[in-house]
């Protein structure tokens, strides 16, 4: 055993996004016929995806397209009505408020997060060992706080009367904070939210973007000083084009992640007040689970999957693009 | 002059790094404090930033609440199982991806890619619906089967690149002393993955001990296969404005989840800040 461990490599962690390497030492060497052997291997995660993914999918789309509500859901007799559902989504103008401050509030957060997280990852970089080690371990209990413990905490940190955010802006001098009901107002209540959703993404996404901007070779920079380059010339023609494959990488799956954020929102506000905070997938959920218009909810999901494809294609051809440079 | 220069250029730098760190933890200090906290501190016009005085009182009052063990219960339950089943199910198709070559392997991996970011907020009413026809709504199985499936794509992907990086040789060279492919696999690599197995593991349990949505729309009529996130979120119905419990309860529930990340902050901060991970 002890002579195994020493030949043996030690399993170094994946990085299929770290530095490219020459050759693709994944693939087995020599030509093995596994028989029926791979498929018997792999046919628990097929069964899996096909009955717990493939089949709620289908059924989604085909409940979007029958009359369900909660009659044909005891009775199950429900009528297929082609695309109506969809016709009765997309000529109410409470939806398209809905799909409009979805993309309000991901573009407001995705950019937050993405330039928070390039300053954070470009600052982690330029300090030293004990300050480097510190913010990295802030960010990894912050990124490791449950999202229900998160919202919960959030809620007291911004409570109109024992808040301390309230508390703490009296005392910068804005009296008119004093028992500011935040959640009762709708912009005040999607401030908080995209706070919230910004301050669990940073982490991810700055730990990301430092572990890419660690393997830029300072040669590079040492010629673009030499060169006379400004730190700001030296982040857009050297670091940035460096990491750009990790930083689209890290901004599309933030897209995704921001754009079909539930649970802060569902626990936090419901979707309200009013309508201030319902975006499409609270919406989709409340149609179909608290409304009992299963077919609709449906059909908004399906929009929002659909919606979500297109970055997801984006997605993968970056992640395809990694995948053929590296194992 | 040349010394000093230098060092008043970082000082901009340190304020940032100590804002970042103040930022980042305040609202988990916030938790923690207000927790140990007796009520007429919290119940203050000026709050204090440290406890004057420091109380269980809190954390009696969460402990003791109705079903507290039973949802811890539950959540240990459904986390374990589903992060077991995800472990043995990745196992087989992260070997049969990483060593074995046969037709439509790069299908395979596609298919796991995409199961990856498959889109369950999306899928909530359809798995309802079916869950509902089958009578396996109120079932914490269900509940395993929704997390199996939700962590099993990543683990494939993780594992994979751990089994791709033993080198094939070290099993040939025991199948050459005699033995088995199998128990070459068991006796040689399967040493050698254990990391890996830690390390992904402790992830779907991250995942799994989370999740919230399935289980609050899965998990109706019988209370008590609820699990911790969902009662955490009716807490405060129960508890009305009794912050102090409501944060030992928020406290109790991330312990075990932000303990497992300080003990993965070498894996998290390298290998899984490639992958595509969010707590």
């Amino acid at each position: 055993m002890t002579v195994i461990r020493e030949t043996g490599a030690p399993p170094a962690p994946p990085a299929p996004l770290s530095r490219p390497s020459r050759g693709r030492p994944a693939l087995p060497r020599r030509r093995r016929g596994g028989g029926v052997w791979p498929y018997l291997l792999v046919a628990p995660t097929l069964l899996g995806t096909l009955y717990l993914l493939v089949y709620p999918l289908a059924r989604a789309v085909l409940i979007s397209l029958q009359d369900f509500q909660l009659r044909q859901l005891i009775l199950g007799d429900a009528p297929f009505v082609g695309l109506r559902n969809y016709r009765t989504l997309l000529t109410d103008d409470r939806f398209w408020e809905v799909v409009r401050r979805t993309f309000l509030f991901m573009a407001v957060s995705v950019v937050l997060i993405m330039v928070f997280a390039t300053l954070v990852a470009l600052m982690i970089e330029r300090l030293g060992r004990v300050a480097r080690t510190t913010v990295l371990s802030a960010l990894v209990l912050a990124w490791a706080m449950p999202v229900i413990a998160a919202t919960t905490v959030f809620q007291w940190l911004f409570h109109s009367e024992f808040g301390v955010v309230n508390w703490a802006l009296q005392q910068l001098g804005f009296g008119s904070f004093e028992r500011y009901p935040w959640f009762a107002h709708g912009t005040a209540a999607f401030t908080i939210l995209v706070l919230l959703v910004v301050w669990q993404s940073v982490p991810f996404a700055a730990i990301t973007l430092y572990s890419a901007l660690v393997t830029v070779p300072t040669e590079l920079y040492e010629s673009a000083r030499i060169d006379g380059a400004s730190a700001r010339r030296v982040f857009s023609a050297v670091t940035f084009p460096m990491i750009r494959p990790i930083f689209m990488l890290v901004l599309s799956l933030e897209v995704i992640w921001t754009f079909k954020a539930f649970v802060q929102i569902w626990v936090m506000t419901n979707g309200g007040p009013g309508d201030a905070t319902t975006t499409l997938p609270v919406y989709a959920v409340q149609t179909a689970l608290s409304s009992q218009r299963y077919d609709l909810g449906s059909a908004a999901s399906m929009v929002s999957v659909l919606m979500m494809a297109t970055v997801l294609v984006l997605y993968f051809r970056q992640m395809f693009r990694q995948e053929s440079e590296a194992p | 002059m040349s010394s000093v220069r230098p060092r008043l250029r970082r000082v901009p730098l340190h304020i940032a790094a100590t804002a970042t760190v103040v930022i980042c933890l305040f609202p988990v200090y916030w938790m923690v404090a207000t927790a140990f906290k007796p009520n007429r501190d919290i119940q203050s016009s000026s709050p204090q930033l440290l406890p004057r005085t420091w109380t269980l009182d809190h954390f009696r009052a969460a402990v003791d609440a109705d079903g507290f063990a039973l949802f811890w219960r539950n959540s240990i339950l459904v986390t374990l199982s589903a992060v077991l089943l995800s472990l043995v199910v990745a196992l087989g198709a992260a070997f049969a991806v990483a060593r074995l070559r046969w037709r439509g392997r790069r299908q395979f991996m596609l298919m796991v890619f995409i199961a990856q970011m498959a889109p369950w907020e999306a899928l909530i009413i359809p798995v309802y619906i079916i869950s509902r026809d089958t009578g396996m709504l109120d079932r914490l199985p269900t509940l395993t089967l929704v997390y199996f499936m939700m962590t099993l794509p990543f683990t494939i992907v993780v594992l994979r690149g751990f089994i791709a990086a033993i080198p094939p040789e070290l099993e040939e060279a025991a199948q050459v002393d005699g033995c088995t492919r199998p128990s070459a696999f068991r006796h040689i690599a399967f040493p050698l993955l254990a990391p890996g197995l830690m390390a992904t593991s402790l992830f779907g349990f991250i995942t799994a001990w989370n999740e919230f949505a399935y289980a609050n729309f899965l998990i109706i009529k019988h209370q008590d296969s609820r699990t911790l996130p969902v009662w955490l979120s009716s807490f405060q119905n129960v508890f009305g404005t009794d912050w102090g419990a409501t944060m030992a309860a928020s406290t109790l529930f991330a312990l075990p989840a932000l303990a497992v990340f300080l003990l993965l902050q070498r894996h998290v901060t390298a290998g899984f800040a490639a992958g595509a991970v969010k707590g």
